[in-house]
């Protein structure tokens, strides 16, 4: 059976696409965030994942608010990064996994999540910017990848619990995938910032750090706020968290830190990045 | 044209529910738009013939006109669509920013340092 080597969360500001495409890595302004990496490329030197799951949510490439799915998952042999609007370099494609795709389809079905399918799907810097930064200097990521898409643009979200339940739906269907693989999932988003309305700036730096220390061994102490709790906590974009929560949900069993990192701000943003090994 | 259940009240927030969704889905149609560069240069040759090609309420297009993020906000604009246009212009998060909070740009950086003290 396939198995999950751990998780990585980190954060997905699309500026930072800009700031790799430029060499800004030891710029001043940058620093502080790219070097929370290193000693996480180590560890993935170390565990070797084949596979990596990405858990992130779509800004309006592939999904318009024509159809909104709350939870989708992809299924293509292939992945394309697409124009945005805003300029920042599109990326080489992404490959698929088609057997472990249609593994978790089918299991997650099984275990009554009703996801939609797509066999096409563009995917956004939330899904190319992390692997662009957990595999860096390549050609085109070495990684198999599975899309799994979460609604976080048009409310209402699914709750936190849910989003928990979802992933462990996703770690049971990884690990009763017949295959060798060895598979990584990864969270995006977050963490807190707001980037609309008189409120714009807001950062929560107590509740992110919070939130990062109970999410290795209490991941369950954020379900106790709700969907509205989480942007008044966090801000209307903050609320990506849920990502990192579905990511933590799919681990097995204990899981230790291998590091993390947190940084305010980049762009609008508290820049958090952590990364747990599954026992 | 709004649900009945009662609303959070969040000071300076608007939660892109089904309310604002269906009010703005024009305006966030004609941003969605904006991943094309020539629809994006389509749009800069006359603002206001694209705006009403996507049929923007008056409301909308003057929104759009003006560049105010706040009224597009209240038109039913969606930050991750509006973003897109602000791009256009070669705005930034930072701009937007200190657009909605009536701050200049400088100051609206120097507050999101500050939040990374303490
Ligand atoms: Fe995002």
């Amino acid at each position: 059976m396939a198995k999950i080597v751990g998780g990585i969360n980190v954060t997905h500001v699309p500026y930072i696409g800009r700031a790799i495409a430029n060499n800004l890595q030891q710029d001043e302004y940058w620093k502080p965030f790219f070097d929370g990496f290193p000693p996480i490329h180590d560890w993935l030197a170390k565990v070797k994942p084949d596979v990596a799951v990405v858990i992130y949510n779509d800004h309006g490439l592939n999904f318009f608010l024509d159809k909104m799915p709350t939870f989708s998952v992809g299924a293509a042999p292939e992945y394309q990064n697409a124009d945005e609007g805003w300029g920042i370099p599109t990326l080489p494609p992404y490959k698929g996994d088609l057997d472990l795709s249609w593994h978790m389809i089918e299991s997650l079905i099984e275990a009554e999540f009703d996801i939609t399918t797509c066999q096409e799907m563009l995917v956004d810097h939330a899904f190319t910017l992390p692997l662009e930064l957990l595999w860096p200097n390549q050609k085109q990521c070495p990684m198999r990848t599975v899309p799994v898409c979460v609604n976080t643009v048009q409310f209402p979200l699914p709750t936190a619990a849910r989003c928990f339940n979802f992933g462990r739906a996703i770690g049971k269907a990884i690990e009763s995938w017949e295959s060798d693989a060895r598979v990584v999932v990864i969270g995006t988003g977050g963490l807190s910032h707001q980037l609309d309305g008189q409120r714009a700036g807001f950062i929560n730096k107590e509740f992110d750090l919070m939130f990062m220390e109970k999410l290795v061994n209490d991941p369950l102490w954020v379900t106790r706020y709700s969907v509205p709790d989480l942007v008044e906590l966090t801000g209307t974009q903050g609320v990506e968290l849920l990502n990192w929560l579905t990511m933590r949900g799919t681990l097995p069993g204990d899981v230790s830190l291998i590091h993390s990192n947190y940084h305010i701000p980049i762009s609008n943003t508290a820049a958090g990045l952590m990364a747990m090994a599954a026992e | 044209m709004s649900t009945t259940r009662q609303k959070r009240v969040i000071p300076g927030t608007t939660i892109f529910d089904g309310d604002q969704a269906r009010k703005g889905y024009a305006l966030n149609k004609m941003c969605f738009s904006f991943n094309s560069a020539d629809n994006r240069a389509e749009f800069l040759k006359d603002k206001e013939g694209y705006c009403a090609k996507f049929h923007l309420t008056p409301e909308q297009t003057e929104a759009v006109l003006s560049l105010n993020v706040l009224k597009m906000i209240a038109a039913g604009g969606n930050a991750y669509f509006l973003a897109k246009l602000g791009g256009i212009f070669g705005l930034d998060m930072q701009d937007i920013g200190a657009q909605q909070t009536g701050m200049t740009k400088e100051a609206f950086k120097a507050k999101l340092v500050e939040a990374g003290k303490n």
